[in-house]
């Protein structure tokens, strides 16, 4: 199939077939792009009944915020959640990839996930590929054996901790919780830490920035409070909105119309997804 | 000179009522000087869904071809169009899977999900999406993109208010930036 004028989607697994032209386009003096990174503050930490896991919502490229209120808090399995710090691309993907895997998992084993089979499956991705999968992880979750936090570097070496911070708003962080965390936490305790820490971030990190996002795992429950603490709303804005003094000049138009959509016939044979 | 800017681009869709608006410069360059004016950047998949292109000409052409390929592959397979959001997905998938080597292209998505809902979304190079509410920029004017549509934008506003809002924010954020301009296309769904 090597003169195939037909290429098939591909089954998975990265391709590398532009490696060389993009080497070559750095060698006659380009510069390779940046990508989107979240530069972020992520903490997590075990209280009396689980784990609270807290985010800022700040991604940039370079010194540009390319988004305010981005999700860094990622779904694993309903008793897991992991935030996740480095480029947004590889976080992203390496969380959605494991989720799937650990459905499967379930699928197959019929039992709740647990929170060191989504570690193993991290970090052995992590170490596949040597750091250049940059994606720093703080994994927390409830599972049979009880309460976990668990943090992942980009190399795929792990640490088992009561309090984690990561990131580049992680020494701020850190040193919220150094000074105050203490075993035992009560929830409303815990989460107003978690606040404080982030906040923290927020406001000594230049990385990190907007609104606080917050997740709750207890036994059996999850609360996900998006934007828990919005620190930075914008304070002014014109109620008159913009006026335009000259029209946009128009130098042609054309009108289609949509077309309508063809009805769908319920029941019958239609396809089972 | 970041790969970026070799062709110039500047690309801004925002949401509006029921509606959505794309737009794009018109100007295909090396480096500074300008080989074609009527050069496209937004292609269509199909009613109601747009893409466009940032970043390097050739890399656009060639992403175009191979989503117009899946998004076809799914169409014979399912008999139905694709959900935006479904599509930004593939788009993600398309340009992760080349995470070691990517396509120099910045995309951007606009399109109408059921209900006439608009949906935007942004992606880099290597696929981090980036869904906003409001409007997503890309390309090498984005910044000053980012300024024009920060300060016009307001929310739900009605198709005309909407195409005159983003035609002029891409107005002004070309004439701040030599890499892109001669004039725009701006869609209106």
């Amino acid at each position: 199939m090597t003169n195939a004028k037909f290429e098939a989607p591909p089954k998975g697994g990265f391709s590398f077939d532009l490696c060389k032209r993009n080497e070559m386009l750095l060698n006659k003096g380009l510069k390779a792009p940046g990508f989107l990174k979240t530069g972020t503050t992520i903490v997590g930490l075990i209280f009396q009944d689980g784990v609270i896991l807290g985010a800022d919502t700040r991604a940039t490229e370079g010194p540009i915020v390319a988004d305010k209120n981005c999700e860094k808090i990622h779904y694993m399995a309903p008793n897991i959640y992991c935030c996740g710090a480095g480029t947004a691309a590889d976080t992203e993907a390496v969380t959605d990839m494991v989720s799937s895997q650990l459905k499967l998992h379930r699928y197959h084993t019929g039992r709740e996930s647990r929170v060191v089979t989504s570690l193993t499956l991290l970090k052995t991705h992590l170490f596949r590929y040597q750091g250049y999968v940059s994606a720093a992880l703080v994994l927390g979750g409830v599972d049979i054996t009880g309460p976990h936090l668990h943090t992942i570097y980009p190399h795929g070496s792990t640490d088992t901790l009561p309090f984690a911070t990561m990131g580049s708003g992680s020494l701020a962080a850190m040193s919220v919780f150094e000074s105050k965390f203490r075993e035992g936490l009560s929830k409303e305790e815990g989460i107003k830490l978690v606040c404080e820490a982030i906040s923290s971030g927020i406001f000594n990190d230049l990385g990190s920035g907007s609104n606080v996002d917050v997740c709750v795992i207890t036994k059996g429950n999850v609360e996900y409070l998006r934007n828990h603490v919005e620190p930075n709303p914008r304070t002014y804005t014109s109620a008159k909105g913009c006026t335009f003094t000259k029209p946009t000049e128009v130098l042609s138009t054309k009108v289609s119309l949509r077309e309508k959509k063809a009805e769908v016939n319920e029941g019958g044979d239609a396809m089972e997804e | 000179m970041s790969i970026f800017e070799y062709n110039g681009s500047a690309l801004v869709a925002m949401v509006g009522k029921n509606c959505f608006a794309i737009g794009s410069d018109r100007r295909l360059g090396v480096q500074l000087q300008t080989i074609a004016t009527d050069f496209q950047r937004i292609f269509q998949i199909h009613d109601h869904l747009f893409i466009g292109l940032s970043g390097l000409g050739t890399d656009a052409q060639t992403l175009y071809q191979r989503l117009v390929f899946r998004h076809k592959l799914y169409q014979l397979r399912e008999e139905r169009d694709m959900k935006p959001e479904t599509f930004a997905n593939l788009v993600s998938a398309i340009l992760y899977e080349k995470r070691f080597g990517p396509y120099f292209c910045q995309p951007v998505i606009a399109g109408l999900g059921d209900d006439n809902k608009p949906f935007i979304c942004t992606m880099d190079s290597i696929g981090a999406k980036e869904l906003a509410k409001d409007f997503v920029v890309a390309g090498t004017a984005s910044e000053s993109l980012y300024g024009a549509c920060e300060s016009m934008y307001k929310p739900d506003m009605e198709p005309e208010e909407l195409f005159e809002t983003v035609s002029q924010a891409l107005q002004a954020s070309l004439d701040r930036d030599c890499l892109s301009g001669w004039g725009g296309h701006v869609y209106l769904v």
